[in-house]
């Protein structure tokens, strides 16, 4: 049961990511806020870039390349942060 | 609201990197060894979690878009640090996998989506919840407000940020982004006291884990 509980959350969170390419493409508030008043294009191209735009790279098909890419940050995210709780675990 | 890189000037950058890394390192000191073997996966499902919905972007008002934070629904959850702690693990793999969020102001969006937010959350949530003690509602409505008003004053950090920088002015900046990110935080406050109603309809135990 518990164990299950957990498997099902980390379902529901890859399951989530299938829902990502029907996001709303319209700007964020900060974006709107920035384009509104004239600050958008101080907007700096990142210094790097590993998936940008949550678009896998590589990938023709748009949806498809989101989802993949939510995929990817959802099993980063579990992993890093998983790890770290360990890392914290009570000591006996 | 993640600022991307550019918004701010080296000051407000640095600055804001400072106050966010005491922070974590504060919060990571204060969890060491606590966490119980329940909170250990929670946190992960959480994070994972708040990751995927921060793609869902849902639309508001006026071709603008929102997506849920987190932070208030983590720290109600798991408390103030262990919820900075599962912001400060999706803020990072945002800013440096997905480029949303620039590198340069990864500092202020930690201290603006993962401090702020999580503080705001977690204290107005205990008073709504003291206030409505012992109600049926103390918990959807406890969980809504802080919702919301963990994302108005995130982005009233956000826009003093971006007046530090001299990007945009206090005087414009400021109700432009309380004002919309209070329709955005409706939609924040939904999510928080939907996803407490699960949690209190599957697994009531985990609303009960200790709060760190």
């Amino acid at each position: 049961m518990e164990k299950k509980w957990w498997l099902w959350g980390i379902i529901i969170a890859f399951a989530l990511t299938l829902l990502s390419p029907l996001a709303s493409p319209w700007p964020d508030g900060l974006e709107r806020v920035a384009e509104d008043f004239g600050f958008i294009e101080r907007a700096k191209e990142p210094l790097f870039k590993v998936i940008p735009d949550y678009l896998f790279p590589g990938v023709g098909n748009e949806a498809l390349a989101t989802i993949l890419a939510g995929i990817v940050g959802v099993a980063i995210t579990l992993a890093l942060s998983y790890g770290l709780a360990r890392l914290l675990r009570q000591r006996a | 609201m993640h600022i991307p890189d550019g918004f701010l000037n080296a000051a407000t950058a640095a600055g804001t990197y400072v106050i966010s890394a005491g922070g974590v390192g504060y919060g990571l000191r204060r969890l060491a060894g606590k966490l119980g073997e329940k909170q250990i996966p929670t946190l992960g499902v959480m994070a994972a979690f708040i990751f995927a919905a921060q793609m869902l972007n849902f639309p508001v008002a006026g071709g603008t878009s929102g997506h849920l934070v987190g932070g208030a629904l983590a720290a109600i959850l798991l408390g103030p640090w262990t919820g900075l702690l599962v912001m400060t693990c999706v803020l990072l793999v945002q800013a440096i996998v997905f480029q949303d969020g620039g590198i340069t102001a990864l500092g202020a969006n930690v201290l603006n989506m993962g401090i702020i937010s999580v503080f705001v959350g977690y204290y107005v949530y205990r008073l709504v919840s003291e206030l409505l003690k012992g109600k049926r509602l103390a918990e959807p409505v406890g969980g809504f407000v802080a919702g919301w008003a963990s994302i108005v004053v995130a982005a009233v950090a956000c826009a003093v940020e971006l007046a530090l920088s001299g990007t945009s002015p206090l005087g414009v900046a400021l109700p432009a982004m309380a004002g919309v990110h209070a329709l955005i935080g409706i939609g924040e406050g939904l999510i928080t006291a939907l996803v407490l109603g699960f949690l209190r309809a599957t697994r009531p135990d985990l609303l009960a884990l200790e709060k760190i």
